[in-house]
């Protein structure tokens, strides 16, 4: 089932992946791999393409993969439509979700849990999460910055995919809702993980914070459209936390050689 | 009530006959002109001793526009067939609560119902109520008595049995003091009816602290014209609730009904919910006039638009109350290329500089990005669509029976799924 590459097992292969939006490439020949069971990091500064590759690996948008593959548990995803993706374990929890009027909270989330098992589920998140009290607001009307992130992960934690993919999960959340957030992230990454091993995460952050929750095995940082260096992704983070993105020494480097 | 001697009634016949005469020609402001020759005499049919006696077909098709033939639910049936009334019936438990008559029937019982005959609607308003009041046979006469509470709907269904007739009809409705009471009136023709008009004037009169919701459902056919002319009236903590279903194909409808809320404290509502479909040409929406104090109003109208429909939806509050309160709502989904919708929403104010007024008007296609979400949830495209569609027509139709809530609900998924 499973891609073999590097003798490993993996979740997600991206190859050499180049992506445009309205003839401007937004994405360069980015590589990466995420092996069953682990979760990656993307830091990276605003307008480098973050959110750009979430999107594109969802299948979302007006984006044009111009080269390179994706490939989900050792399938080639790169031109499937988006539902498929959800259909085949893939969620994302974006960082601007859009308003749809016609429909409540509620019925969105009675809705998915129909399709992935159980309304009862979706009622019990719906309180772990502290939704409850927006279940009949028309979805993301108006909604703070804090309910719409904890709306987003609702759906994924009903959804339950094994890939998924965070936006910012943290940013415009106060303290005692960054721990909400956390934890279920965690519990859904984490409480998967002892049952299968491929639960695996791509998250987005750009304070750091989600890292108290995760268990996170490799950091990525991006510019411009690029992947320029990975590693620990703590000790990426506390170098760009001290230099800055432009400051980081190894990223210094590759931009000098270009 | 003033007394009506034989002698004035007489004489008040014939000046509507008169205005009737003049207005003959008369074009309508709003919807396409369509000609009318008068209809050809009338039939009669064998009136029923109970609906359970109707002919499948029609039982059928009375059932589609929220008509129960059981009676199970309902206080009282009436039951017109082309231009005969066939059927009018009350429950025993209702009798002495409510009254359900073939208007010709009550005007001759009740005197001081001239009084309200076109009282509300100007008879020469147009070439439409003009024919009514020249040919037309038939409609309800319908009384909820002081102070009753009516638990069970009363049910009237107005029905054309043969192609290529015609159905002109004036109601009257009467809630009277502190009464409650909720009506629905199935609008359709039989099964292979697929060209005909229906003509229709109603009168309402919600006394001193009545209540009375109103849904009325329209099942036509393709080759179907439709005007309506409805004039309420809504005293001193009176409350009116209008719900118009407009689901099936139709050739051409224009309905505006006029809601005079003149009484202090006087509330209404009117939800309309409408599909355009194939050729049909569409001009439906309301007016509600807040004259007294503390009047409120809520104007909601929900239409969708498909193949090469033409859809006009309008609405308009007229505040004449500086503590009057409403809010006007029209919104619209384009589904088609060739399909045209307009919302003209109206907000005027005369002498009320208080009144509270606010309105929301929308028109466009389905949100492309919402239905991409959805998908990225896992739904099909179909499924995301259908699910945005239904929550769009979804309002608040107090009232609403659940055998038409079901029913709006299964032709909607239907409707969606043909129109992807
Ligand atoms: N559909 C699109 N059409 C045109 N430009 C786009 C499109 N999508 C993204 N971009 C551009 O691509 C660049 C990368 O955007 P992206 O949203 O991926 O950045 P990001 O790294 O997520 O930034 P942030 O930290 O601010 O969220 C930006 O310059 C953005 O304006
Ligand atoms: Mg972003």
């Amino acid at each position: 089932m499973c891609g073999k590459r590097k003798g490993g097992c993996e979740v997600l292969e991206i190859e050499n992946l180049t992506v445009s939006a309205e003839g401007e490439e937004i994405l360069k020949d980015i590589s990466l791999d995420i092996p069953g069971g682990q979760i990656h990091i993307l830091l990276g500064p605003n307008g480098s393409g973050k959110t750009t590759l979430l999107r594109t690996i969802m299948g979302l948008g007006n984006l044009r993969v111009e080269k390179g593959r994706i490939i989900f548990k050792g399938q080639d995803i790169t031109h499937m439509p988006v539902d498929q993706r959800a259909r085949l374990g893939i969620g994302i929890a974006m960082q601007k979700a859009p308003v749809i009027p016609e429909l409540t909270l509620g019925e969105l989330t009675n809705m998915m849990g129909e399709k992935h098992g159980g309304t009862r589920n979706a009622s019990q998140y719906s309180q772990q999460l502290n939704c409850d009290y927006l279940q009949n607001r028309p979805f993301n009307e108006n909604f703070s910055g804090g309910e719409m992130k904890r709306g987003e992960l609702l759906q994924l934690l009903i959804q339950d995919p094994s890939l998924i993919l965070v936006d910012e999960p943290e940013s415009g959340v106060d303290l005692d809702n960054i721990s909400v957030v956390g934890e279920a992230l965690r519990n859904l990454l984490k409480a998967r993980r002892e049952v299968e091993k491929e639960r695996s995460g791509l998250v987005i952050t750009h304070t750091g914070n989600i890292m108290d929750y995760l268990n996170a095995d490799r950091g990525y940082v991006m510019l411009k459209g690029r992947i320029l260096c990975s590693g620990n992704p703590r000790d990426l983070f506390e170098e760009v936390e001290k230099h800055g993105y432009e400051g980081c020494k190894e990223c210094q480097k590759i931009l000098q050689k270009q | 009530m003033s007394k009506n001697s034989s002698e004035t009634i007489k004489d008040k016949q014939k000046k509507l006959k008169d205005r009737a005469l003049n207005a003959q020609n008369k074009r309508a402001i709003y919807g396409p002109d369509i000609d009318i020759s008068p209809p050809s005499e009338a039939t009669d049919e064998a009136s029923l001793s109970s609906l359970k006696d109707l002919e499948k077909r029609l039982a059928e098709a009375s059932l589609l526009a929220g008509i129960d033939v059981d009676e199970k639910n309902r206080s009282g049936s009436f039951f017109q067939r082309g231009n005969s009334v066939i059927y009018e019936g009350i429950k025993d438990a209702y009798q002495g609560k409510i009254e359900v008559l073939t208007i010709e029937n009550a005007l001759e019982k009740y005197s001081w119902l001239w009084d309200y005959w076109w009282s509300l609607v100007p008879v020469d308003m147009d070439k439409y109520t003009a024919l009514v009041e020249l040919y037309g046979r038939g409609g309800y006469f319908i009384r909820i008595l002081p102070g009753a509470k009516i638990e069970e709907p009363i049910q009237s269904c107005l029905l054309l049995p043969e192609n290529d007739s015609s159905q002109l009809v004036h109601n009257i409705v009467v809630a009277e003091e502190d009464s409650q009471a909720q009506i629905i009136t199935g609008c359709t023709g039989a099964p292979t009816v697929n060209k005909g008009y229906h003509l229709g004037i109603s009168e309402f009169f919600i006394k001193k602290g009545a209540s009375l919701s109103f849904t009325m459902v329209h099942n036509w056919a393709e080759d179907f014209h439709v005007r309506a002319r409805t004039g309420v009236q809504v005293e001193d903590e009176g409350t009116f609730v209008n719900n118009y279903l407009l689901l099936q194909p139709v050739r051409s409808i224009q309905a505006y009904p006029r809601i005079m809320l003149t009484g202090r404290g006087a509330r209404a509502r009117s939800n309309t919910v409408v599909f355009g479909q194939k050729e049909a040409d569409l001009d439906l929406g309301s007016l509600i006039e807040l004259n007294g104090e503390n009047t409120s109003g809520d104007a909601i109208s929900r239409a969708l638009s498909t193949d090469s429909s033409r859809v006009m939806m309008r609405g308009r509050l007229l505040a004449r109350s500086n503590t009057s309160k409403a809010h006007l709502e029209c919104k619209g989904m384009i589904l088609s290329h060739s399909s045209c919708m307009n919302a003209v929403p109206e907000l005027w104010v005369e002498g009320a500089p208080q009144a509270d007024m606010t309105h929301e008007a929308a028109v466009g296609p389905v949100s492309q990005e919402a239905v991409e979400y959805l998908m990225s949830r896992g739904f099909t495209e179909e499924e995301s669509v259908a699910a945005i569609l239904q929550g769009f027509l979804q309002v608040d139709m107090e009232g609403l029976p659940d055998i038409l809530e079901e029913m709006l609900q299964k032709t909607l998924g239907k409707l969606v799924k043909s129109s992807l």
